[in-house]
């Protein structure tokens, strides 16, 4: 399945904000600028983009730690994201979560977890809601390799198969948990695999493919929609950057490195626009566009409000 | 009329999920079996499979999937089969449902309860038989509801339902058997409010579960010594009731603080805190008593059991000490 020539433009448009957003970041945690951690995507823009744009804009998301390309694909507004890393009370969680806790649930973006696992139950949850609203309405939810292990992603997958809720799984295989690679902690070649234990269907794609991703996405959207239930992505891709800021990526090589930053997806989409009449004008002028509302949005977030004790007091309790 | 604290929890759970259509059950063994205790039998055919869901062993994924639900609108009620296998879903308790809301930044709503049979009395040992309520008072996000009496365990339930922030409700497993009047008509009761359940101006007994029941008992058997004992029932231990915890102390100047959890960081070192910390302390007679279960695992031996936990005359024995 190709988009319309508008949705590439929009797709692009996804594409540099969610690469530009996690630079402007990574720049901006490295001259102390924002305090915490946070963990780039950098590298799987593809899988976020992909996803998103299989779906409905009424349909929901839940993300991970890694989560900010999913926040933008699913059309959050990159100001109050920016707010919310900066700890700014205009952020999308009254700078109460940060960079793990971006949620947007205008955007039907149910959020960022700290602790992987469980969020795929919280999704898992969300998709029982789905059903019992008979709203044809699925939920796609990111996670990282890592998670695959947890107790929680077996627990969910067996209970959405059981009860064949709307959801789709998606693994973002960036090759290493931190530090270590798949291979020494998952006991199947492919994530995807561990699917058949629980009677559905898993797929591997190329996660740095945004087309691949999207197609696959589609597919298991309309099984997710029909009542047919949940299908697991494993979206194959790598993070450029480290786990989180201080990852001195010890446990890989500079070659692996720049290998896989040799399939950058956004610089494949690109191309395919090149090879199907798009200018690179065009293309360029809305890299600049993406570049000016970045600023507006770095501009906006330092000169806003810090919430007080009493904000965070009231929202302890409903 | 008169029915049992289990009865009530029933009928509560019944009258809220016909009044509400989005509130659902989710545990082990809800359904044909009627949960471990018996409590929802007959709610399958009512309300349905898709009301009463009868869940895998996976206490830590389906508390999330809870947590879920509610974010998109639902009010689950999950049940445990006992109190111990909380500890299982500790991190979706701790880390999720207690969270989502502050860290959203009030984006979303988390109405859920959580509600299990607790306490020893039934011979089932260390891992079925603890009191754990007081783990989840440490946690701002959560509330922890713990009543004594089927009157309060109605109207608490049907609160603590109602309440759009999780609730731990506990339910002692001895305590089912425990019967008094609940009235025919709709009520509900605040969380978060005591309850003086007997009077007395020489000594104030605070306790809340089935250990109020012995204090009670015990308050009569101070009475045949010519002590007037009043009883307090926190019902609510987060939030919790202080102005009724000051006030009664004010009226008696000695207290005794009791529960079936252990003593060591419980409930009653709270209690005393509270007292030690406001105006109540000048009117103390005597120190503060604490009276908790011993800092032992529940042992199955019958005797060592019923031991490792106040009982009515232990506390009468205690609440005898303060007055010397």
């Amino acid at each position: 399945m190709k988009p319309d020539n508008e949705t590439l433009r929009e797709m692009l448009r996804k594409l540099y904000a969610a690469r530009i957003f996690e630079e402007r970041v990574n720049e901006m945690f490295m001259r102390g600028m924002i305090h915490g951690t946070t963990h780039l995507s950098i590298g799987q823009e593809g899988v976020a983009v992909g996803a998103i744009y299989a779906i409905k804009k009424d349909d929901l998301i839940m993300s991970s730690h890694r989560g900010h390309s999913h926040c933008i694909a699913k059309d959050a507004d990159v100001k109050l994201m920016m707010c919310e890393l900066l700890g700014r009370k205009p952020g999308f969680c009254k700078g109460m979560g940060g960079s793990m806790h971006i949620v947007d649930i205008k955007s039907n973006n149910y959020g960022a977890n700290g602790i992987i696992g469980p969020s795929i139950a919280i999704a898992t949850g969300i998709a029982l809601a789905l059903k019992k609203d008979g709203s044809g309405k699925i939920i796609v939810d990111f996670f990282g390799d890592g998670t695959s292990n947890a107790g929680a992603f077996h627990e969910s997958l067996n209970m959405a198969a059981l009860w064949k809720l709307p959801i789709v799984y998606i693994c973002e295989n960036n090759k290493y948990g931190m530090s270590t690679p798949v291979e020494k902690t998952v006991s199947v070649p492919n994530i995807a695999d561990r699917a058949c234990a629980y009677g559905f269907p898993g797929i591997v794609v190329d996660g740095n493919d945004v087309f691949a991703v999207m197609d696959a996405v589609y597919e298991a959207a309309k099984r997710a929609r029909k009542g047919e239930g949940p299908t697991l992505i494993e979206a194959k891709t790598y993070r450029w950057l480290g786990h989180s800021k201080s990852d001195k990526r010890a446990y890989r090589t500079r070659e692996e490195e720049e290998e896989w930053k040799a399939r950058c997806p956004i610089k494949r989409f690109e191309r395919y626009l090149l090879d199907n009449g798009f200018d690179e004008t065009e293309l360029k002028e809305m890299y600049g566009e993406a570049e000016r509302k970045m600023q507006e949005a770095v501009d906006f977030a330092m000169n806003a409000s810090s919430p007080t004790m009493e904000d965070a007091k009231s929202l302890v309790y409903a | 009329m008169e029915i049992t604290l289990k009865q009530a929890i029933t009928d509560a759970l019944r009258e809220e999920m016909r009044r509400d259509e989005k509130v659902f059950l989710i545990g082990e063994d809800m359904g044909v079996y009627g949960g471990c205790f018996g409590v929802t039998k007959g709610f399958l055919e009512e309300f349905g499979e898709d009301r009463i869901i009868d869940a895998p062993i996976a206490e830590n994924a389906f508390t999330s999937m809870a947590v879920g639900a509610a974010m998109a609108g639902y009010r689950p009620v999950v049940e445990y089969m006992f109190s111990d296998f909380v500890a299982v879903a500790m991190d979706s308790i701790v880390n999720q449902a207690a969270k989502q809301r502050f860290m959203l930044g009030g984006q979303v709503k988390i109405p859920m309860v959580m509600r299990t049979p607790a306490g020893s009395g039934s011979g089932a040992a260390a891992q079925h038989s603890q009191s754990l309520e007081t783990l989840f008072c440490h946690i701002p996000g959560l509330k922890v509801v713990i009543p004594a009496t089927p009157y309060d365990a109605k109207g608490l339930l049907k609160s603590a339902i109602r309440d759009d922030n999780p609730v731990l409700f506990f339910e002692h497993k001895i305590g089912y058997g425990v019967k008094g009047e609940v009235p025919e008509e709709e009520y509900l009761l605040p969380i978060g409010k005591a309850d003086i359940k007997r009077e007395g101006k020489d000594l104030t007994i605070i306790s809340y579960s089935y250990t109020l029941i012995k204090a009670l008992k015990a308050a009569e058997m101070l009475e045949k010594d010519g002590i007037d004992t009043e009883v307090l029932d926190l019902r609510t231990l987060s939030p919790l009731d202080t102005e009724a915890v000051i006030s009664s102390v004010k009226k008696t100047g000695r207290v005794l603080i009791t529960h079936e959890s252990v003593q060591n960081y419980g409930a009653g070192a709270e209690v005393a805190a509270v007292i030690a910390d406001s105006e109540a302390f000048f009117y103390l007679d005597r120190p503060v008593r604490r009276f908790g279960g011993m800092f032992i695992p529940i042992p199955y031996s019958p005797q060592l059991e019923a031991d490792a936990v106040p009982q009515p005359d232990t506390i009468y024995q205690n609440a005898k000490e303060l007055l010397k």
